[in-house]
C-alpha cells in the first residue's frame, strides 16, 4: 500500500487465495469468512468488500452473516483470547467469581480488548468441559477446576 | 484388495501382538487435556526416551471419568489393565517406574483394574465394572471412547468397525435397513426424541435427484458434552452411521455441522474422513459395491440456534442461521431445497451397533416407548462428574446418587436441571422418575441432549431461571417476535425479582408470557425457552415468593437481597475484615467484636473470604 508499484497488500493476496479455493463452491461464505478472519485477526470492512466481489454476494448480506454469528468480529482483537465459561455447570460451580477475577486482572470487561492488545475477554456459554467446571479457555488451551486465585498465574503465561 | 474381514483379522492380530507389550494410554480428550494430560504425556514420553524403555505410548478419547482426570492406563502383559486417576507429571513417572517397568501397582493412585484372562486379579484395586460409577452403566454408544485410538481406523475396524456398513451394502435393501432402525425403537438423541427410523423413511420416500445426510454436531446445550466425547473418542462410529443412513435414504453426500468451540473434535473428524476414504470405506465405490458417500465438515460460527435443524441447514448454506418455517420439513425440502435427513451425533453413533447386533438387542434395553441406552453428562455439584451411558428408564436418583456419587461436600440436593435451557428442573420428590422421553416431559423437563446439572441447597432457583432466560435471550435469532421480545421481557422481570424489586403481579405475568411464547414461537428454541421458568415456578414457587414478598433469597445467592452481619460471639476482633473492606463499612476496636454498617456495605463478600472464624453471616 505504501509503495507505488502495483503489488497488493499481502493480506489481500491471502484473501484472494482463499477466494480462489472456494470459487464455485456452494455455501462457501462462512468458511471463507472464517479463513479470512484468521488472516486479519478480525473482519475489516475492506475484507468484506473483497469477499463480496469475489463470491458475488451483496455486501449487506455478508454484513448480515458476520453480525449474526458470535465468532466474527468487526474490531481488532487481542493476541490472546480469554473465554470465560458461564454455562450452567460453571455457573453453579462459581463461574461468575472466576469471570470477576479475570476482569479484575485484565482490567477489561466482557467483549473488550486491553489497550496493549494483549487480551480480549469474552464470556461464553459452555465449552463442553463441564466435568472440570469452572473452566476458562485461553486461545485453544482449556483450564479447568479453577479458583479465582489461580487466575493471575494462568493469564501471566500468555504474552 | 483384501476384504474387510481379512483386514479386520490382520488388525486384530496386530492388536493382540501389541498386548504382548507394555503400553501406557493417556486420555487426551478435551477434558483430559484441560486437566493436564499433555504435560503427563510429555513427562512419560521423555522418561521412556531417556531410559530407552521398551514401552509403547498411545492416546485415547475420554472414558467418562472426568472427576478423575487426568487419567492414564497401564497395560502390562500378564497383569490386568489398570486405570490411574488424578495423575500429575511427578506421580506419572512413579507409575511408569513402579508399574510399567517393575510390575508393582501404585495402589494409592489406581482407580480400577480391568481383569483379563491369564492375569491374576490385583488384591487391592477395585474392579472397573464394580465401581459405583460403572456398575449401572451399559457401554454401547460410547463403548469404544477411551478404549481405542480415535485416529486409528485400524483399531476401529479391529473392534468390529464398518462391519455394519458392509452388512448393509452387501445384503440389505434400503427398506430393510429402515425397518431395522424402526424396530430398534431408536429415538433422536439430540432432544426431540422423534423416531429415527420414521425420519429416515420420510427422507427415503421423498422425491429428489439429490439427497443429503446431515449430522448435527452443534452441541450447544450448556452442560452437555457427550457428542464432543463421541467425536473425539470414536469418530468413525458417527461416519459409519451416516454412511448407513445415506445408503438407506439414497443420499451420496453428507455434512457434519460441528460447533467451532470443538477444535479437537473437528481435527479428529478430518483425520477419520481421510482415513475412511483411503481405506475405501467412504468416498467413491465403497467396498466395491458402487455406493458413493462423500462427507464434508462445516465448522459452526457460534450461534446456539444453529442446533435447530432448519437453522443449521441455513448455516451450512452460508446464510444467517435462522430457522425456517415448517412445513416443508427437511425430509422434503432441506439442504439446498433437497430432501435431507438430519440426526445428531449420538443417534448416528448408535446405528452401527443396531445393525450389527440387531434391533431386538437394542430394544431389549429401556422402557416401552423409549428404547436403548442414553449418554448423560453429569455435572454441577456432584461428587463424580463425567459421562455415563445408562439404559433408558433408570431413575434419576440412581444416576445422581449411585453413579455420580451424590452431592458434593455433604450438602443437600435441591434440584437437577435436565435438558439444558429448553428443559426444566426436577426436585427431590420426583427423583424416582424413570428417565425416558415421555416421563420427563410430563414433569415439565425434557431429555434434551442429556445434560444433567445438579444443584444443591446453595443454588437459588430464581437465579437459575434468570440465568437460562439470559442465555435464550442472547441466543434468540430475532426472527420471530414472541421469542425475540418475549424472552427479553421475561428476563427483565426475573432480573427485577433477583434485585429485590419484584412486584406481586410478576409471577402471573411470567406465566402468561410463558404460555404465549410456548404456543407462538417459530422454532424449538423459542417454544421451549420458558420451560426453566415454568418448572422452577412449579416446584420452587415459594422461592419466588420469598424474593418478591419477603425480599429474601433463601439460598443466599441474590446479592441485593443479602445482608452481611458479624456474629459478635465468634468475632475475635482481629481486624482482617476491616482492612479488606473496600468501602470502610466495618468498624470496631482491636480484640473487640466488629460491626458492619449495612448502609455502606456493597455486599462484595471480601470480608467473608478473609474471616478465618466464620464470624460473618450472609443471609
Amino acid at each position: 500500500m505504501s509503495c507505488c508499484c502495483e503489488k497488493k497488500d499481502p493480506n489481500q493476496e491471502a484473501v484472494d487465495a482463499v477466494l480462489a479455493k472456494y470459487k464455485g463452491t456452494k455455501g462457501a461464505l462462512i468458511p471463507v469468512l472464517q479463513q479470512c478472519q484468521d488472516i486479519y485477526g478480525y473482519m475489516p470492512k475492506e475484507c468484506m468488500a473483497q469477499i463480496s466481489k469475489g463470491l458475488n454476494i451483496p455486501l449487506s448480506e455478508i454484513f448480515g452473516v458476520v453480525t449474526f454469528y458470535a465468532q466474527f468480529h468487526l474490531n481488532p482483537r487481542g493476541r490472546n483470547i480469554i473465554r470465560c465459561c458461564l454455562g450452567t455447570a460453571c455457573h453453579v460451580r462459581g463461574g461468575a467469581k472466576i469471570f470477576e477475577r479475570v476482569q479484575k486482572v485484565t482490567g477489561v470487561k466482557d467483549g473488550e480488548t486491553t489497550e496493549d492488545l494483549r487480551y480480549t475477554l469474552e464470556s461464553v456459554a459452555c465449552i463442553g468441559a463441564c466435568g472440570l467446571a469452572p473452566v476458562i479457555m485461553v486461545n485453544d488451551d482449556t483450564h479447568g477446576r479453577l479458583t479465582p486465585d489461580k487466575i493471575p498465574d494462568i493469564l501471566a503465561q500468555y504474552e | 484388495m483384501n476384504s474387510l474381514a481379512e483386514k479386520r483379522k490382520t488388525y486384530q492380530d496386530q492388536l493382540a501382538a501389541k498386548a504382548k507389550k507394555t503400553v501406557i494410554v493417556v486420555g487426551l480428550g478435551t477434558c483430559g487435556i484441560a486437566a493436564g494430560g499433555e504435560k503427563i504425556w510429555s513427562a512419560i514420553k521423555g522418561e521412556i526416551n531417556n531410559k530407552k524403555l521398551d514401552i509403547e505410548m498411545v492416546y485415547s478419547g475420554c472414558v467418562g471419568m472426568c472427576y478423575k482426570e487426568p487419567i492414564i492406563e497401564v497395560h502390562k502383559p500378564g497383569m490386568p489393565r489398570v486405570i490411574y486417576g488424578d495423575v500429575n507429571p511427578e506421580n506419572a513417572l512413579q507409575i511408569l517406574q513402579d508399574h510399567a517397568v517393575n510390575g508393582k501397582v501404585v495402589n494409592d493412585l489406581a482407580v480400577a483394574q480391568d481383569p483379563k484372562e491369564g492375569a491374576a486379579k490385583l488384591p487391592d484395586v477395585p474392579v472397573l465394572n464394580e465401581l459405583p460409577f460403572y456398575k449401572k452403566q451399559v457401554k454401547t454408544a460410547i463403548a469404544k471412547c477411551g478404549v481405542i485410538n480415535p485416529d486409528s481406523i485400524e483399531e476401529y475396524i479391529a473392534f468390529g468397525g464398518y462391519e455394519a456398513l458392509e452388512k448393509v451394502l452387501t445384503g440389505m435393501s434400503q427398506v430393510e435397513v429402515i425397518d431395522e432402525v424402526k424396530k430398534s425403537g431408536l429415538r433422536g438423541r439430540g432432544g426431540g426424541g422423534f423416531s429415527t427410523g420414521l425420519k429416515w423413511e420420510f427422507a427415503n420416500k421423498a422425491q429428489g435427484d439429490k439427497k443429503y445426510v446431515v449430522c448435527n454436531a452443534d452441541e450447544g446445550d450448556p452442560g452437555a458434552f457427550m457428542d464432543r466425547s463421541v467425536l473425539e473418542g470414536d469418530p468413525h462410529a458417527v461416519l459409519e452411521g451416516m454412511a448407513i443412513c445415506g445408503y438407506s435414504i439414497g443420499a451420496d453426500e453428507g455434512y457434519i455441522y460441528c460447533r467451532a468451540e470443538y477444535p479437537l473434535a473437528i481435527k479428529r473428524l478430518e483425520t477419520a474422513i481421510a482415513r475412511g476414504e483411503e481405506a475405501g470405506l467412504l468416498g467413491k465405490n465403497i467396498l466395491g459395491t458402487g455406493f458413493n458417500f462423500k462427507l464434508k465438515i462445516k465448522a459452526g460460527a457460534g450461534a446456539f440456534v444453529c442446533g435447530e435443524e432448519t437453522a443449521l441447514i441455513n448455516s451450512i448454506e452460508g446464510k444467517r442461521g435462522m430457522p425456517r418455517v415448517r412445513p416443508p420439513f427437511p425430509a422434503q425440502s432441506g439442504l439446498w431445497a433437497k430432501p435431507t435427513n438430519n440426526n445428531n451425533v449420538e443417534t448416528y453413533a448408535n446405528i452401527p451397533n443396531i445393525i450389527r447386533q440387531g434391533s431386538s438387542w437394542f430394544a431389549s434395553m429401556g422402557t416401552e416407548k423409549s428404547k436403548g441406552s442414553k449418554v448423560f453428562a453429569l455435572t454441577g455439584k456432584v461428587n463424580r462428574t463425567g459421562l455415563a451411558e445408562v439404559p433408558v428408564g433408570i431413575t434419576i436418583r440412581e444416576i445422581i446418587f449411585e453413579i455420580a456419587g451424590g452431592i458434593q461436600d455433604n450438602k443437600k440436593f435441591k434440584a437437577v436441571q435436565i435438558g439444558g435451557p429448553s428443559g426444566g428442573c426436577i426436585p427431590e420428590e420426583h427423583l424416582d422418575t424413570p428417565v425416558d422421553y415421555d416421563s420427563l416431559i410430563a414433569l415439565g423437563a425434557m431429555m434434551g441432549s442429556g445434560g444433567l446439572v445438579v444443584m444443591d441447597e446453595t443454588t437459588c432457583m430464581v437465579d437459575v431461571a434468570r440465568f437460562f432466560l439470559n442465555f435464550t435471550k442472547n441466543e434468540s435469532c430475532g426472527k420471530c417476535t414472541p421469542c425475540r421480545e418475549g424472552t427479553k421481557r421475561m428476563l427483565e422481570i426475573l432480573e427485577t425479582i433477583c434485585a429485590g424489586k419484584g412486584k406481586p403481579e410478576d409471577i402471573t405475568t411470567l406465566e402468561r408470557l410463558s404460555t404465549v411464547i410456548k404456543s407462538t414461537a417459530l422454532c424449538g428454541l423459542g417454544q421451549t425457552a420458558p420451560n426453566p421458568v415454568l418448572a422452577t415456578l412449579k416446584y420452587f414457587r415459594s422461592e419466588y415468593e420469598d424474593h418478591i414478598f419477603n425480599k429474601k433469597c433463601p439460598a443466599g445467592v441474590c446479592n441485593a437481597l443479602l445482608e452481611y452481619k458479624i456474629d459478635a460471639e465468634k468475632c475475635k476482633g482481629c481486624g482482617s475484615c476491616k482492612k479488606v473492606c473496600p468501602v470502610e463499612a466495618i468498624s470496631g476496636e482491636k480484640k473487640q467484636p466488629h460491626e458492619i454498617d449495612t448502609s455502606k456495605c456493597i455486599k462484595c463478600g471480601s470480608c467473608i473470604e478473609k474471616c478465618k472464624l466464620d464470624a460473618i453471616i450472609r443471609g
